[in-house]
């Protein structure tokens, strides 16, 4: 009886009232305090003279249709060079009445990558059918079989140019990444060494020289008459230089794995190949997914560096936009527009990671 | 207790499963094993105690090649070991071993854990690896457990899932590298009882472990180790009673206490 009578008392037991509810979220999150009231009006006026302006600055006063004379009355934003010029922007100089090609190609690429993002989703008919997207965007971009007119690499730029740089070196480097640290865990001495000198190489160079090299540098290296195309070379630069950052991370990973995992499987028979494959990469590469993004975000983001080897990737697209004279001075219209599309593609990155990172959560 | 009886059942076969001779193994300069003669035969059991640093759990470990021995003969099973990695492979999927730690998977679900190795190494169906997986998992009593992960298990049912992975493998041989001191006293027991069903059955096992119940009821011989050599190999009766070494009487007086 005496158990009874205590669960019911214990159950009527309520919090005070002070410590609920939105006066006492109020008081533990805002005003705990003396310093935190102080801080918390002063967020507050921050708040009221920055956002009502920037509100009334983007969408209020702004004009979206207009031409560049216009916007230059308007006290507003000028969305209007996003809306003009938005095919330069995200085209660059693909011939105009082509671009609908790099368009489907996009499309494409982006529908694969949603498809791709549902780990159930995954089996070997995704991959045929990663191949057959793979291949029909090769053809639309570059054209020259059926009636497709043929064009260069060199007028390929915007939006399709950035993805490419960063899909393809993403997925290209973290493979070799994962190869190059095991490299440097190998116990044959010179794949060992290999491994190290190239990773400390190319960590100690910044990726900027990296492409002025593979831009510059490398050819003079080449036979006569034998001539790589600017973008490809540019793409194995950003490959080569994620890859060494990937494989660091990985190591980290690796070193975290214990002895006991090893050995158990090594008890079973299982050789150095199926011991990686099946126990230790997909547990090490599990525990670096964090720092693995990381180090995928940042590389998306460098891609912007191939400007300075005159690639017309989104960002050289952006700045040739802001150099016409008629759009002059609306720079942070435009810049705003391509951080967004930055922020979509790093932001899905992180979320995909996120994802990723519980479902293959087993509670050790 | 009918422990002649049940030593009756699955006494040793005259066939020796291994075969060590003068094996010497050093860690740096540090001599751990000076000089091991050692056969196992088949359905024989062994239970190797000493005190921590003899050499006993190298000496185990030798016999699947988680070390490396740099003097000497190991024949396991008719073949020697060499580094001849072909020959480990098939010498390692021969021997089963059960770790301190238990070294389940963790990434894998209990039956994952017990179907990799007969899929990737047996090259066995994946199906007919999984009714294995079951049938190992029922005998340790814990099938009820099979799409769990190591995670949300006790100390003592991983225990028990990784001998049913060695199982699996249908091992010739087993080794139990101190398969209970990692636990809670209160599981001890429900791992010891698994080990002893194993007996039963006349699995060839060599323990590393400090259960003296167990070796009287279980072994056919006892050994003491220490400083890297077998000072003592003996029946547990003998051993227990009548023990020939000064340094085992003073090991059992300590852990006897």
């Amino acid at each position: 009886m005496e158990n009874t009578i205590q669960d019911t008392q214990t159950s009527e037991i309520k919090p005070p009232i002070i410590d609920v509810g939105v006066i006492g979220w109020m008081k533990a999150n805002l005003f705990d305090g003396v310093f935190n009231s102080i801080l918390t009006i002063i967020t507050l006026i921050l708040l009221y003279k920055t956002v009502p302006p920037l509100i009334s600055w983007a969408f209020i006063d702004s004009t979206w249709l207009s031409t560049g004379p216009e916007c230059k009355e308007a006290t507003g934003a000028c969305w209007s060079v996003i809306t003009t010029n938005y095919r330069l922007i995200l085209f660059g100089l693909y011939p105009y009445e082509l671009q609908w090609r790099p368009l489907i190609a996009v499309i494409i690429l982006i529908g694969l990558l949603f498809y791709s993002k549902d780990r159930k989703h995954w089996s070997k008919y995704l991959g045929y059918a990663w191949i057959i997207g793979l291949f029909v965007m090769g053809i639309l971009m570059r054209g020259g079989v059926l009636w497709l007119k043929s064009v260069e690499t060199s007028e390929w730029g915007g939006l399709p140019l950035t993805l490419l740089l960063s899909i393809f070196g993403l997925t290209v480097a973290y493979p070799l990444g994962v190869i190059l640290a095991l490299g440097r865990q190998s116990k044959m001495t010179f794949i060992k060494y290999l491994c190290v000198v190239y990773i400390e190489l190319i960590r100690g160079v910044p990726l900027i020289s990296l492409l002025f090299m593979s831009s510059f540098i490398f050819p003079l290296f080449l036979p006569e008459g034998v001539t790589l195309n600017n973008l490809l070379r540019a793409q194995v630069a950003i490959i080569l230089f994620t890859a060494a950052y990937v494989a660091e991370v990985v190591r980290g990973g690796l070193q975290g794995m214990s002895r006991g995992q090893y050995e158990a499987a090594e008890s079973m028979g299982l050789n150095y190949y199926l011991t990686m494959r099946l126990i230790i990469l997909p547990q090490a590469l599990r525990i670096v997914i964090p720092p693995t993004v990381s180090v995928l975000i940042s590389a998306f983001k460098d891609t912007s560096l191939v400007v300075i080897i005159s690639l017309w990737d989104l960002m050289k697209t952006t700045q040739t936009v802001i150099n016409d004279p008629q759009w002059m001075g609306f720079s942070r219209e435009a810049y705003i527009f391509i951080a967004l599309l930055y922020f979509l593609g790093c932001f899905s990155m992180s979320n995909f990671s996120r994802k990723l990172e519980k479902e293959l959560d087993t509670g050790y | 207790m009918n422990d002649q009886q049940e030593n009756k059942i699955a006494s040793p076969s005259d066939e020796n499963i291994i075969e060590i001779t003068d094996m010497h193994k050093w860690f740096g300069d540090f001599h751990v094993l000076q000089g091991i003669d050692l056969t196992v035969k088949k359905k024989e059991r062994i239970v190797i105690c000493g005190p921590s640093g003899s050499g006993k759990s190298t000496l185990i470990r030798c016999i699947n090649r988680l070390e490396e021995h740099q003097r000497g003969t190991i024949i396991v099973d008719g073949m020697e070991l060499t580094n001849n990695l072909k020959n480990i492979e098939k010498i390692r999927a021969e021997v089963g071993m059960v770790f301190q730690h238990f070294n389940l998977f963790p990434h894998l679900t209990i039956i994952d854990n017990l179907a990799l190795g007969p899929i990737w190494v047996r090259k066995v169906p994946k199906k007919q690896a999984e009714e294995t997986a079951m049938h190992y998992l029922e005998k340790v009593h814990i099938a009820e457990q099979a799409k769990k992960y190591p995670g949300q298990l006790s100390g003592g049912q991983q225990q028990r899932v990784a001998i049913a992975r060695s199982l699996c493998m249908n091992p010739q041989v087993m080794l139990f590298d101190e398969p209970t001191s990692a636990l809670d006293p209160e599981m001890i027991k429900e791992v010891l009882d698994v080990m002893i069903e194993l007996a039963r059955e006349g699995m060839t096992m060599i323990v590393v472990t400090h259960e003296m119940g167990f070796a009287k009821s279980v072994a056919h011989r006892v050994m003491l180790m220490d400083f890297g050599q077998i000072l003592e190999s003996n029946t547990p009766d003998e051993f227990f009673d009548n023990a020939q070494h000064e340094r085992t009487k003073l090991f059992l007086s300590q852990i006897l206490i």
